[in-house]
């Protein structure tokens, strides 16, 4: 088929031109000069990917020739590049983590005789691009150059707070725009080797980017989260070893064209390192410590974007693993994984914890929607991952934005936010209805799953129905903090400057995409699904589309009614029986004034954290297991 | 769609006089079960239109939206069960609807309605897995998520689903705000939570709550008819029998915890609800 | 129409009351009163009662409570003072601590006497205190309610 010219030049120029701010930015010293660079390059990289979804043929994959060796060259010497730099950082490794390295090293010689030792013929088409790949570069485009544009006001305050640490901010951009460019080379690889280069580049940027602060506790969480990947990526070498055979080519594409059978060990192993990256259980500790990094880069890499490569190459294996039992158990490993995450956020209070476990959560959702595999659940699929990039990523930078105001992460000193920062408080507020509210965007997601599960998957259903309930219960209570009002509350120091403009602008998308969803739906979602199945998917019907349009246009009106009330009602301070003492405060025994003062419920007694971390964790590692086994 | 709107309009109208009757029945019923006379039948439209000429006061200026909006979505998920709508949805407004009552509690920064409003959400998280489980029993029996089609396909659920229907009535009981699950809104006074989550409203949103909650039975009501609807009249007579069941219960039982009620919901969904589910798939289809 | 009438919710509120009063109070929900056949409720919350009734004498310790409960009420409402220590401090309105009768504080609508006062009368002023309480919200009626005459404490 002829390549347009342009979609195809756009896909290039979004996997190269990141490079040119990275290097640039690991250059550059002044904060004015950054700023701009960091501004300028997002808005490039932001626009080609609206761009490339602009000229995209609707419906249709591009393949992408490329026919220059040197790009083979390139990918390979990258490659060693990058394993010899991850061998040489493990210098500092543990003694209990002594078989990081060796994992990596594993990896590298596997990944050596799979490209030197055998023949495997070249790849004609080593990139392409759908309209899920589409949808996934434009969530990476838009979303991380908004992360990316916060990123410098909120890493200036954070030194500022914490002078002891020393300063690696080149760096640290470095990585941002490295890591834009890698993911953009995780949704355009089609040729395995290159996906797998782009993948350990991620890898590599999360290890970084988690260590960053130089604590002993960063080093550490750091070191299980490349522990963790590196399980991953030897399973992603396993795989091209056996995907690539001497007559078929190492491409993505093992997982639609090639027999049911012989797909189906790739495709379980390379479902395997879609689970490490994307922190399923039972290997979600990485993620949970991952937060440990500054709250930019929990948004990018560790909910946005990167955790995402992970779903994204699952939901690609979904053709080979559908009605497989190998699917099956995937399935119930992100069943699983959405249930005791769900249950785990309830437990805590520490805000980007209690993010974590529900990004953990969602994707597994996502995996479990993968692991089925019908038309339907692949649909909710591709909208979860919309939906929660971009309210996770609001969600993310709300807390940084709240962290650097309140001088905390705990949800317990959020209470009032919707008086003391109203503009903040709204953006979480907006962010939190996308992640689980009706008729917004998990609802949709969950409608569809449960109409396919309850054909396809009855556990999963259950699973499905079992952890709504927790998922609503820690979601509400937050917004419960947010939204109450302690009396004397007043207005302070809001948002400002950068962060402004990108929460403004993810509020917007937020608000936009639980909008307008039947558009992102029928643009990308519909034709991806049409493309991959042959046969529409008619999931909208117009009446639903109806009735979920009035629920949320009577979200957005009521609120303008209310306001509008004739007479504003008398003021009575709240029932503190009789003893009210001014304010929040109450007289007690003795005569003594105290304030009122409201925790939220953590159930930490009813929900035991280790009990249930144990427990999801054994019963993952054993589903984990059974998958590959039974490959 | 003649009928649909048939039945948003009745559902409207109808409704909150069918509720406000049930919940006067439900008073007298009690109170005979108590060896008094108990008020008139009417007794609940006399207290919500005494309420409606209160001069209410508030907290503060945003609690009364989210009453508002806790009616609205009440109304809503209502219309689309008796429009014949998609079950889940319906789940899914009612849902949203909790959601906003319990918020309105937050706002207030009260300790009485903050409590109530913290049970309000752990009963929901309670009675969640059941109501989506009883929706998927309803498709697996009845190949459809359409009320309308459930209610006209002539299968008899309950048959297929007797499992799933017990374990609907337990968590009916949490819904309904009935001892030994009422825990966030306890309708007698004098416990250890004033009114929980209403504490804080007063005048129209205290009457809004009460004309919801009538509402809001006659809708759940409406998921037992749905069980019967093989039969429309076995249907309301099974419905009222239910409602009356569950008055008694209500008198018979003092409250239990929190803890009790989370476990026993989950309890009933995972054995009640999830076997019977699979029995269904197996031996049904 | 109006509905308070028909439909009376109560607060009591035990000021400092030997509890004989109290005890008359409760019987009034047991069957052989049974209160709730004219529609009362004992509600336990000011913001939704209609009629204060209080038992007891006001002292240093409740006047601030007995103030704040009624300030909380919605308009309109009445105070029904019931049994002798809420009308004048009764037996202990020599006490050190002791301000008086309830009217002290708030203006009370109906006295009801007795020492401990009867079932029979309090229901008697209950009622008594309906026809103030309707007057009462006649009376906001015309004046569109714009007018508070209590501050909230
Ligand atoms: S009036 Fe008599 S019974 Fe009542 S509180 Fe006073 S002393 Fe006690």
């Amino acid at each position: 088929m002829e390549t347009p010219l342009k979609a195809q030049h756009l896909v290039i120029f979004l996997l190269l031109f990141p490079l040119g701010p990275a290097l640039l930015l690991a250059a550059v010293r002044g904060a004015g000069f950054r700023r701009l660079l960091v501004g300028a390059g997002a808005a490039a990289t932001a626009a080609a990917s609206v761009a490339l979804a602009a000229v995209l043929p609707s419906g249709e994959t591009l393949w992408i020739a490329f026919a220059s060796p040197f790009a083979d060259q390139a990918v390979i010497v990258g490659e060693i590049v990058v394993t010899l730099f991850l061998l040489a950082a493990c210098r500092r490794i543990r003694r209990r983590e002594a078989w990081i390295p060796v994992v990596i090293a594993a990896q590298g010689l596997l990944l050596g005789w799979a490209e030197f030792g055998r023949d495997l013929p070249p790849v004609a088409t080593p990139l392409y691009v759908d309209p899920f790949s589409a949808l996934m570069a434009a969530i990476i485009g838009i979303v991380g150059g908004l992360i990316a544009l916060y990123s410098p006001g909120y890493m200036a305050d954070h030194h500022r707070r914490h002078p002891e640490e020393k300063d690696r901010r080149r760096g640290f951009f470095f990585l941002i725009f490295l890591f834009l460019s890698a993911m953009f080379g995780v949704v355009f690889a089609n040729h395995l080797l290159w996906l797998y280069f782009f993948w350990e580049i991620t890898t590599l940027c999360s290890f970084l980017m988690i260590g960053y602060t130089g604590t002993e506790e960063a080093t550490r969480n750091a070191f299980r989260a490349l522990g963790m990947n590196a399980l991953g990526g030897l399973a992603f070498a396993l795989a091209i070893v056996l995907a690539g055979t001497s007559s078929s080519a190492p491409t993505l594409e093992f997982a639609r064209v090639a027999a049911p059978g012989a797909a189906l060990l790739p495709a379980a192993l390379l479902a395997f390192a879609g689970l490490t990256k994307s922190a399923q259980l039972p290997f979600s500790s990485w993620l949970l410590g991952a937060m440990v990094a500054p709250t930019p880069v929990s948004a990018l890499l560790h909910s946005s974007t990167m955790v995402k490569a992970g779903v994204f190459v699952v939901v690609k294996l979904a053709p080979a693993l559908h009605g497989t039992r190998t699917g099956f158990l995937l399935a119930l490993v992100g069943g699983t994984t959405f249930l005791a995450a769900a249950l785990l956020a309830v437990t805590q209070s520490h805000a980007k914890r209690v993010l974590a476990w529900s990004t953990v959560s969602n994707l597994g959702l996502i995996v479990a929607c993968a692991g089925v595999g019908t038309p339907e659940t692949l649909w909710a699929a591709a909208m979860l991952i919309l939906f929660h990039a971009v309210a996770k990523a609001l969600l993310f930078l709300g807390v940084g934005a709240i962290e650097h105001r309140v001088g905390s992460r705990d949800i317990e000193d959020m209470g009032g936010l919707i008086a003391t920062r109203p503009r903040l408080a709204i953006a979480m507020i907006v962010g939190i209805l996308g992640m689980f509210l009706a008729p917004f965007g998990m609802l949709i997601s969950k409608w569809a799953c449960l109409k396919a599960l309850a054909d396809h998957n009855l556990l999963l259903a259950v699973l499905l129905a079992f952890g709504s309930g927790p998922t609503l219960f820690f979601w509400t209570k937050w917004l419960g903090k947010l939204i109450s009002v302690p009396s004397g509350a007043r207005a302070s120091d809001d948002v400002v400057g950068d962060e402004r403009l990108a929460l403004s602008v993810l509020v917007l998308l937020t608000a936009g995409a639980c909008g307008l969803f039947p558009l992102a739906a029928a643009w990308f979602v519909d034709p991806w699904i049409l493309g991959l199945f042959g046969a529409p998917l008619a999931l909208l019907t117009r009446s639903n589309l109806l009735i979920m349009a009035a629920m949320l246009g009577m979200l957005v009106i009521l609120p303008a009614i209310s306001f509008l009330q004739p007479r504003e009602p008398r003021r009575v301070p709240p029932y503190l029986a009789g003893a009210n003492a001014g304010g929040d405060a109450f007289t007690g025994a003795l005569g003594a004034t105290h304030a009122v003062s409201l925790r939220n419920y953590y159930l930490a007694d009813f929900f035991e954290e280790n009990a249930i971390v144990r427990t999801a964790t054994g019963l993952a590692l054993l589903l984990t297991v059974g998958m590959l086994a039974l490959a | 769609m003649k009928t649909a709107l048939l039945g948003v309009v009745l559902w409207l109208i109808a409704a909150p006089l069918v509720g406000g009757l049930l919940a006067g029945a439900d008073r007298i019923l009690s109170a005979r079960l108590q060896g008094r006379v108990g008020p008139p039948l009417l007794q609940p439209f006399y207290d919500a239109l005494k309420l409606w000429d209160k001069r209410g006061g508030v907290v503060n200026r945003f609690q009364n939206f989210y009453m508002v909006a806790f009616f609205a979505f009440v109304l809503a998920s209502g219309a689309i069960f008796f429009a014949g709508g998609d079950l889940l949805l319906v789940i899914f407004a009612l849902t949203l609807a909790g959601v906003m009552l319990a918020l309105g509690a937050w706002s207030t920064h009260s300790p009485y309605s903050h409590v109530g409003a913290e049970r309000e959400i752990l009963q929901m998280m309670a009675y969640e897995p059941m109501l989506l489980l009883a929706a998927v029993g309803m498709y697996l029996a009845g190949r459809s998520f359409h009320v309308n089609a459930l209610a006209s396909s002539g299968i008899p659920l309950v048959l297929q689903l007797p499992g799933v229907f017990l374990g609907f009535l337990l968590i009916l009981t949490i819904k309904l705000r009935k001892s030994p699950f009422d825990l966030s809104a306890s309708h007698h006074a004098h416990q250890e939570l004033v009114r929980g989550i209403t504490t804080e409203y007063s005048g129209r949103s205290l009457a809004l709550f009460e004309i919801a909650h009538w509402y809001e039975n006659v809708l759940l009501l409406g998921f037992v008819w749905l069980f019967f609807a093989f039969n429309p009249a076995l249907g309301v007579a099974a419905a009222l029998a239910v409602y009356f069941l569950e008055v008694v219960v209500d008198n018979a039982y003092a409250r239990l915890t929190w803890k009790v009620t989370v476990r026993a919901a989950w309890i009933a969904a995972a054995i009640l609800g999830a076997t019977n589910l699979a029995v269904v798939k197996l031996l049904l289809r | 129409m109006a509905f308070f009438k028909k439909s009376p919710w109560l607060l009591h509120y035990d000021a400092s009351s030997c509890n004989g009063c109290d005890i008359e109070v409760l019987a009034c929900l047991t069957p052989i009163y049974d209160v709730e056949r004219f529609g009362i409720v004992n509600t336990g919350n000011p913001k939704h009662a209609d009629i204060l009734l209080i038992t007891g004498a006001v002292n240093v310790q409740n006047e601030e409570i007995v103030r704040n409960l009624y300030g909380q009420m919605p308009d309109p409402k009445v105070v029904v003072a019931a049994g002798a220590c809420a009308m004048s401090g009764g037996v202990f309105q020599d006490s050190y601590n002791v301000l008086g009768g309830i009217d002290k504080v708030i203006p009370v609508d109906v006295y009801v006497p007795g020492c401990a006062v009867r079932p029979e009368a309090i229901i008697d002023g209950v009622v008594q205190s309906l026809a103030i309480l309707e007057r009462k919200a006649a009376e906001l009626k015309r004046r569109g309610g714009s007018g508070e005459p209590e501050k909230p404490s």
